[in-house]
C-alpha cells in the first residue's frame, strides 16, 4: 500500500497553493509535514487525501493515479481528518465514530455485529467509551478531535492523514493522542505545528515552504537551525541525544530597534 | 443505528406508519362540511377499487370518492415531498434554514403558472401546473448557474436562491399588476397563497409516483446523508461521490417541489418544519429521519387541509394560510430551543 504525489500543482484563483510537489509515503511510517502559515500543507493533505484533484501531476495509490480507484475504494484504504470538522447536528459522540463505517456499508452489506465491534474497539481506542452517549456539542474540542481519530480508526483504513490533529488540544492530549497514533500499525502522514512533537513521534519529516517541500529526511537531519531560520524565521539551538532524536529549543528573538515600536513612538 | 434493529422491529414500525397513514387519510374524507362516518369512507374505497357492491348513499360516495379523498391523498403527497425535499436541502446544504422554497422554486412556479395564466402563454396548450411545472425548473436552473458562479459554497446556493426567489416573486408582481383584472388577480393571490381545492384523480397519478420516487431515492441516499454530517470533505474522505449525490439529490428535491407546487400552489414552511419536528422525535439518522418525515409531513397536511375547509363554516381557506399560522410559530420554537440546545 503505498502512496506518493508526482510533482503535482494545486492553485486556487491563479495564485500557486502547491508546485512541483513530489512526495514517497513509506509503507508502515510516520512522516511529519512541518511548515510556516500558507506553506501549502493543509492543501497537500486534501490532494493526499483525494478530496482535490491536482491540476497538474497526479498523486498515485498502489502506481495508479488516486481518483481512479473510486471514491469509496480509496476511503477504505485512506482515512482523512481534516481540521475542525464541526456540525450543529445532535449526534452522539457513537455516532460520530460509527460513521467511520461509511465505506464499508452498502445496500447489500448492512450494518452488523462486526461494525459495533469495530466501533467499540475504535472509542476504547480514544478513550471515549465512557462518552459514548454524550451529544456532540456538550463535548469539550479535546474530546471531539479524539472522536474524529475514532471515526479514522474505525474506517480501518492503512493509511491515515491527519491535518493539524493536535489544534486547541492542551500539551498532555496533544501528546497522547500522537502517541496514540504512533502506536496503530499504520501509515501516517500528520501535518504537525510543534516542531518537538514532529521530532518526538515522526520517523520522516517534509518541510514545506512556499508551496514545496524543501527538505525531506529524519528529524534529525532535517531540524537543522539554519533552516528553521530560514523557513520559520526563528532562531533556536537543536540538541542531539545519543539515540539520534533531537530537541529543538526556541531563543526569544533580539530586541526589535526602537522605530519599529509603536508604543515608543506614541511616547 | 437504524440499520442493526432487528428486522421483526422495522417491519413492525413500517407497518404502524402505514396504519397510521391510512387512518390520517380516512379521517381526512370523512371530516368536512357535511361529517361522513369513517365506515362509509371504508366502505366507499371497497367499492371503488374491488366492486366490494355495499348499498351506499350515491352522494356521500361520491363526495369521498370524487373530492375528498383525491384531495387527502395529493395533500399526503405533498407534505412528504416538501418534507423530503427539506430534509435533503437542509443535510446537504448544512442549514437548518434551507428548505424547497430557498431554491426560488417555488416563486420561479408562480411566475410560470402566472404566464400561463394572464398572458397566455403556450396558446391554450398550457395548463397552469404545466405552466407552473416549466416555471420552477427555469428557477431551479438559474439558481443553479448562479450558485456554481458564486463558488458553489454552501451560502453560496441559499444566495442564489434568495436572489432567485426576489427575482421570480418581482416578475410575478410585474405580470400581476400589468395584465391581470381584479378579478384574475384574486384568482391568482388564492393560488399562490397554496390551495387543494381543484385536486381531483388525475393530479394524484401525478403526485402519487412522484412522492413515491422521491422518498425511494431519499433512502438509497440515507447512509450518503449522514456522512454529510461533518460536511462535504468529510463526505468525501468517508467514501461519498460528493458531486453525483449532490445532483441526485437536488434534482429529485427540485422535482418534488415542483410538482407538488405546480398541483396545489406554494406551501410554505412544511419543508422547512417537519425535518426539525422529525429530528426532535427520531433523532438525525436519515435512515429514521427520511420515512419519519415523510409521514410527518404526510399526516399533517392532512390535518392542514381539513382544518382549512372546516375553521370557517362554508368557506375554504387557502391551505398555505394553515400551514404557516401553525408553521412559522412552531419554526420560531425549534429555533429557540436550537439555540438553547447550542
Amino acid at each position: 500500500m503505498t502512496l506518493a504525489a508526482n510533482g503535482i500543482y494545486w492553485s486556487v484563483g491563479g495564485a500557486a497553493i502547491l508546485s512541483d510537489v513530489s512526495l514517497d509515503v513509506r509503507p508502515g511510517e510516520f512522516l511529519g509535514i512541518i511548515g510556516p502559515n500558507g506553506s501549502g500543507k493543509t492543501s497537500l493533505m486534501a490532494l493526499l487525501a483525494g478530496i482535490r484533484k491536482p491540476q497538474r501531476g497526479e498523486v498515485m495509490l498502489d502506481d495508479k493515479p488516486l481518483l481512479a480507484h473510486g471514491r469509496q475504494a480509496i476511503a477504505r484504504r485512506i482515512a482523512f481528518v481534516e481540521q475542525q470538522a464541526e456540525t450543529t447536528e445532535r449526534i452522539t459522540a457513537r455516532q460520530a465514530v460509527e460513521l467511520g463505517r461509511t465505506p464499508h456499508l452498502g445496500a447489500l452489506t448492512p450494518w452488523s455485529k462486526a461494525d459495533d465491534a469495530v466501533v467499540d474497539r475504535a472509542l476504547e481506542e480514544v478513550d471515549m467509551t465512557h462518552f459514548a452517549g454524550r451529544l456532540w456539542h456538550t463535548l469539550s474540542g479535546g474530546e471531539r478531535q479524539r472522536l474524529h481519530i475514532g471515526r479514522a480508526l474505525a474506517q480501518q483504513s492503512p493509511i491515515l492523514l491527519l491535518d493539524e490533529p493536535t489544534n486547541h488540544l492542551d500539551i498532555g492530549h496533544q501528546i497522547g493522542l500522537l502517541q496514540l497514533v504512533r502506536e496503530q500499525e499504520l501509515t501516517v502522514v500528520a501535518a504537525l505545528h510543534d516542531l518537538n512533537h514532529a521530532a518526538m513521534f515522526c520517523d520522516r519529516i517534509a518541510v514545506m515552504q512556499g508551496g514545496h517541500i524543501v527538505a525531506l529526511g529524519t528529524p534529525a537531519k532535517v531540524l537543522e537551525p539554519q533552516r528553521l531560520a530560514d523557513v520559520f524565521g526563528i532562531t533556536v539551538d537543536v540538541e542531539r541525544d545519543s539515540a539520534g532524536g533531537c530537541f529543538i529549543r526556541y531563543r526569544r528573538p533580539d530586541p526589535r530597534p526602537a522605530k519599529l515600536k509603536l508604543v515608543a513612538e506614541a511616547r | 443505528m437504524t440499520a442493526d434493529r432487528p428486522l421483526l422491529l422495522r417491519t413492525g414500525a413500517a407497518l404502524a406508519a402505514l396504519v397510521l397513514l391510512l387512518v390520517a387519510l380516512g379521517v381526512g374524507a370523512a371530516v368536512g362540511e357535511t361529517a361522513i362516518p369513517l365506515d362509509v369512507v371504508a366502505k366507499t374505497v371497497a367499492n371503488r377499487l374491488w366492486q366490494a357492491g355495499y348499498a351506499l348513499e350515491p352522494i356521500d360516495e361520491g363526495i369521498i370518492w370524487n373530492y375528498r379523498l383525491s384531495r387527502a391523498v395529493v395533500a399526503a403527497c405533498c407534505g412528504s415531498a416538501l418534507a423530503l425535499s427539506g430534509v435533503i436541502l437542509q443535510s446537504l446544504l448544512r442549514n437548518a434554514l434551507a428548505d424547497p422554497y430557498i431554491l426560488g422554486i417555488s416563486a420561479g412556479a408562480s411566475t410560470g403558472a402566472v404566464a400561463v395564466a394572464i398572458l397566455g402563454i403556450g396558446a391554450g396548450m398550457l395548463t397552469l401546473p404545466i405552466g407552473a411545472f416549466i416555471g420552477a425548473l427555469v428557477a431551479f436552473g438559474l439558481v443553479s448557474v448562479l450558485a456554481v458562479r458564486a463558488g458553489r459554497g454552501t451560502s453560496a446556493i441559499i444566495l442564489a436562491g434568495v436572489a432567485g426567489s426576489q427575482l421570480f416573486n418581482a416578475l410575478t408582481s410585474f405580470i400581476v399588476t400589468k395584465a391581470a383584472n381584479a378579478e384574475q388577480a384574486r384568482g391568482i393571490m388564492f393560488w399562490l397563497l397554496g390551495n387543494l381545492s381543484g385536486v381531483r384523480w388525475p393530479d394524484v397519478w401525478l403526485a402519487l409516483p412522484v412522492a413515491i420516487l422521491g422518498l425511494l431515492v431519499c433512502l438509497l441516499h440515507a447512509r450518503a446523508l449522514d456522512a454529510f454530517t461533518f460536511g462535504t470533505e468529510s463526505a468525501a474522505s468517508l467514501g461519498i461521490p460528493v458531486r453525483r449525490v449532490y445532483v441526485v439529490l437536488i434534482a429529485i428535491s427540485a422535482l418534488m417541489t415542483a410538482v407538488m407546487v405546480s398541483i396545489v400552489g406554494s406551501i410554505g414552511f412544511v419543508g422547512l418544519v417537519i425535518p426539525h419536528a422529525a429530528r426532535m422525535v427520531v433523532g438525525v439518522r436519515h435512515g429514521l429521519l427520511l420515512p419519519a418525515s415523510a409521514l410527518i409531513g404526510a399526516i399533517f397536511m392532512i390535518a392542514a387541509d381539513v382544518l382549512s375547509r372546516v375553521i370557517i363554516p362554508g368557506q375554504v381557506l387557502p391551505i398555505g394560510v394553515i400551514t404557516a399560522l401553525f408553521g412559522a410559530p412552531a419554526f420560531a420554537l425549534i429555533l429557540s430551543q436550537r439555540r438553547s440546545a447550542l
